[in-house]
């Protein structure tokens, strides 16, 4: 006669709270082996795949991809068939049972087998037993519930994030954050590596500049409609880290340069008919890449790193090439190690290949680290252009916009005349640290030439 | 009739690791490490090695599966621990570190017993003396000094009596065999251990899994030269074997045993291999290094070149790897039973193991401990009445 035994979300890596579903691996209906790979899940520390501690066959999956489950909350249900049970607990010794220590009432079970009468040990190391009815109502709510009006508002009201990592912060400035009230959670760290300081705590502690906030939010329309709430966590945390680091440390400045790219519109036709660009996809922004590498060669002074610790200026005598590439998981900026010595095609493919990567979520650690430029293309969101952020540790940042047939004056022997034209807009935006004005605009006209007369390249 | 084993190509680089059987399955000669290849028997070796890894894939399954807290394993260190503890007497002593599944194998301990405290059922789990195998070390490095404080008794209790023939001592002690990752290098006790069992000369073996990764930080920011080569400033022989060679491990482990049972003093020696999973099975090795590299080692499999040997010499019949391979399977299934079944510990038992005996502070301890678990039983039970 079949039993249905539950297989509980166990706690995988030392203490973690709660998993996210990544994809199931078997289907109600489904015969399992004891071992086989049922799910893959997705907790702070890594993604892992879960094999079933049952042979039977599957009769509940309790959660869909993408929902997050408490650790000791019930994954799935299995149907096992045991004459005298080959793969089942033994019967544990009743002393056992009497010198068992008790359970807290809403401990999370062990994740298997608790169903032949004695109390289970805790699953792994296990949360505090009030573990996961707290992480519970800290999950994202669902949309359709209305906001409570009644929330404090004041310094310690800033919600707490499950499961990003802790923020990093000496002991003493924990207990400074713990004397004043702050929540370390919801304070920017500008110290150094990304920690915590002093003045941090301090700043999070003053009360907010301006009118005083309104402790009795009105339930007007909008208030009433609901708020979602998201936890910050993997690369959206990362990136927000990365930019509040780069914004509130270099001085930003940003230019911008429309330009006329007919031609660079026609050596790509020339470049895609060649048997060596076959298979390559040949698109404007592999120009732009181009023609940036070529301009940092005169204005080597934006391919380097402000080092504070050291107060020197790194001049880098390679460049390797960034490349902003939305995924389903958030931006990430793989770059081309050595890419100035990349030819047209290789460099085609090295692009393709790490955007491919990088949307696949496969990209290698070493692939986002030690880039020294980087190239975005918020043309393909249809926008003209935009004011980029520079990656951390580097000096300058090339925005593409959207390429577009567009109204130019156009002037020869026979005078000035409106045509359509191929053109798209750059910004590029660099470290006032590391240059000034003169050569920020030396390298954007350079690139601007050269898309405009491609030929200038062979200069 | 015995092929002539063909010397190795490698041989003749100082630096690169002593390799006796290769990763395509021929067994060659080095110069450096002399080694009669029938002195070893090679379907044991392989069968340690099987079980060894079949225990380690069972564990990781059952920490997956909530069984276990966690699980560090040696998945592509299996030649390196095997060969090294088949190397061994019974007499000798062996300290590991929290890994060493496969020596705990061969010295004949109860696999199921290494489980105890990675389910958090005991804080030990076994005797040490029952099987001269000391308790798993968490803490990194500090079994080098526990390992060398041994072999100062055994010198001071033993060497007498047995290292004087002609008294009628057999000329040998027992040795210590340390275990020891790359990590540990960089412990002040691990470098303490070296200059104390120099110094004295004591029949200490240190064997240090090289497998380039102290959890994240790979070992070109411990040192810049190899571990074998860093014995020398401690005055110690080092040697450097290809740790992923049953054979070489073997033979560096026997030859580096005998010199330390007959009074000639410690050696370093290097298994040079890799961790091929992340740390524990709370890590994500992914976050810091290259699938590349972790392909790259997969090649370097220990256990799929002493299958080739086996398969290309015929010393073995065709059967013997299903047999092998069923053997395991029942063991593995063993294995997750027993793990189940642990008995789960009496809150009595950290008063009672404090001391030989109990003192009657710990008994009063004891008292107050059992009625603080009884209030939050009663407490428990109230709180399902409601429910």
């Amino acid at each position: 006669m079949p039993t249905a035994k539950d297989f509980r979300l166990p706690d995988v890596g030392e203490g973690l709270t709660e998993a996210d579903i990544l994809q199931w691996t078997v289907s109600p209906g489904d015969t399992v082996e004891v071992n086989q790979i049922i799910v893959e899940i997705e907790t702070a520390k890594a993604a892992v795949e879960l094999p079933s501690p049952y042979a039977g066959i599957v009769s509940v999956l309790h959660a869909a991809e993408g929902d997050t489950l408490p650790v000791g909350a019930p994954l799935i249900t299995i149907d096992v068939d045991e004459p005298t049970g080959g793969g089942e607990p033994l019967p544990v010794p009743e002393t056992a049972e009497v010198a068992h220590p008790p359970e807290p009432p809403s401990g999370p079970r062990s994740a298997a087998g608790d169903e032949d009468g004695r109390t289970a040990l805790l699953v792994g190391y296990g949360p505090r037993a009030d573990g996961p009815a707290r992480r519970r109502a800290a999950r994202p709510a669902a949309p359709t519930v209305p906001a409570t009006s009644s929330a404090p508002v004041g310094k310690a009201e800033a919600p707490s994030v499950p499961d990003a990592p802790r923020p990093s912060a000496k002991p003493p400035v924990r207990k400074l954050a713990k004397d004043l009230g702050v929540d370390l959670w919801a304070v920017v760290p500008t110290g150094p590596h990304g920690t915590v300081s002093r003045e941090d705590v301090h700043r999070a502690a003053a009360p907010p500049a301006g009118p005083a906030v309104d402790v009795h939010p009105r339930n007007t329309a909008s208030g009433s409609r609901g708020e979602t709430r998201i936890p910050v966590r993997g690369v959206r945390k990362h990136m927000a880290a990365a930019m509040v680091l780069s914004a509130f440390t270099a001085p930003h400045v940003t230019e911008f340069v429309t330009v006329d790219i007919s031609e660079t519109m026609r050596l790509r036709e020339l470049v895609r008919a060649r048997r060596e660009f076959a298979g390559i996809r040949i698109s404007p922004m592999l120009f732009v890449a181009k023609a940036l590498l070529h301009a940092l060669r005169r204005t080597p002074e934006l391919n380097s790193q402000w080092d504070e610790a050291r107060q020197e200026i790194v001049l880098k005598h390679y460049v390797n090439l960034g490349i902003a590439a939305a995924t389903d998981r958030g931006l990430v900026v793989p770059n081309i190690k050595d890419a100035d010595l990349l030819s047209l095609s290789e460099l085609g493919a090295a692009i393709a290949g790490l955007a491919k990567t990088a949307r696949e979520g496969r990209t290698e650690p070493r692939d986002l680290t030690g880039g020294t430029v980087t190239l975005t293309n918020v043309g393909v969101f249809g926008v003209d252009t935009g004011t980029p952020i520079l990656n951390p540790g580097e000096a300058a940042i090339l925005a593409v916009g959207a390429v577009r047939r567009t109204p130019w004056v156009v002037q020869d022997q026979r005078g000035e005349r409106i045509e359509p034209r191929w053109t798209t807009q750059l910004a590029l935006s660099f470290d006032h640290r590391l240059a000034d004005g003169q050569q920020g605009s030396r390298l954007l006209a350079d690139i601007a030439d050269m898309l405009r007369e491609p030929g200038l390249a062979m200069l | 009739m015995p092929r002539t084993p063909r010397t190795s190509a490698k041989a003749k680089d100082r630096s690169s690791p002593i390799q006796l059987l290769t990763p395509e399955g021929e067994i060659v000669r080095d110069n450096k490490l002399p080694f009669d290849p029938l002195s070893a028997d090679l379907p044991a070796l392989y069968r340690d090695m099987v079980m060894t890894r079949r225990l380690d894939t069972e564990a990781i399954a059952l920490q997956r599966q909530g069984e276990l807290g966690l699980w560090p394993s040696l998945f592509g260190q299996e030649a390196a621990q095997v060969g090294a503890a088949r190397a061994l007497l019974p007499n000798d002593m062996v300290f590991p570190t929290y890994r060493e599944h496969g020596v705990a194998w061969c010295r004949g301990l109860d696999p199921a017993s290494l489980l105890g405290l990675f389910r958090g059922t005991t804080l030990g789990g076994w005797d040490p003396a029952d099987a001269n195998f000391n308790l798993y070390t968490l803490v990194i490095g500090a079994q080098t000094l526990h390992g060398v404080g041994y072999a100062m008794g055994i010198v001071r209790d033993l060497a007498r009596d047995l290292l004087d023939t002609s008294k009628g001592g057999t000329g040998e002690l027992p040795a210590v065999l340390v275990f020891l990752g790359d990590g540990a290098l960089s412990e002040g006790e691990t470098n303490e251990a070296f200059i104390w069992a120099t110094t004295q000369s004591l029949p200490v073996v240190f064997f240090c899994q090289n497998n380039q990764w102290a959890i994240s930080a790979p070992y070109s920011v411990q040192s810049t030269v190899p571990v074998a080569q860093r014995a020398a400033g401690f005055g110690l022989p080092g040697v450097r074997v290809d740790g992923n060679d049953v054979l070489a491990c073997l033979a560096a482990t026997r030859r580096a045993l005998r010199k330390a049972r007959t009074g000639g003093g410690p050696t370093l020696i290097e298994a040079f291999t890799y961790r091929r999973n992340a740390h524990t099975t709370a890590d994500d090795a992914s976050r810091y290094r290259e699938s590349a590299e972790e392909k790259e080692w997969a090649g370097k499999d220990p256990i799929a070149r002493l299958h080739a040997h086996l398969t290309a010499t015929g010393a073995v019949e065709p059967a013997f790897f299903d047999e092998v391979e069923a053997e395991a399977k029942d063991f593995a299934e063993g294995l997750r039973s027993r793990c189940r079944a642990l008995p789960e510990p009496d809150a009595s038992l950290p008063f009672e193991h404090t001391y030989a005996e109990m003192t009657p502070e710990l008994h009063r301890q004891l008292a107050h401990h059992r009625a603080h678990l009884a209030s939050l039983q009663e407490t428990a039970e109230h709180a399902g009445d409601r429910a």
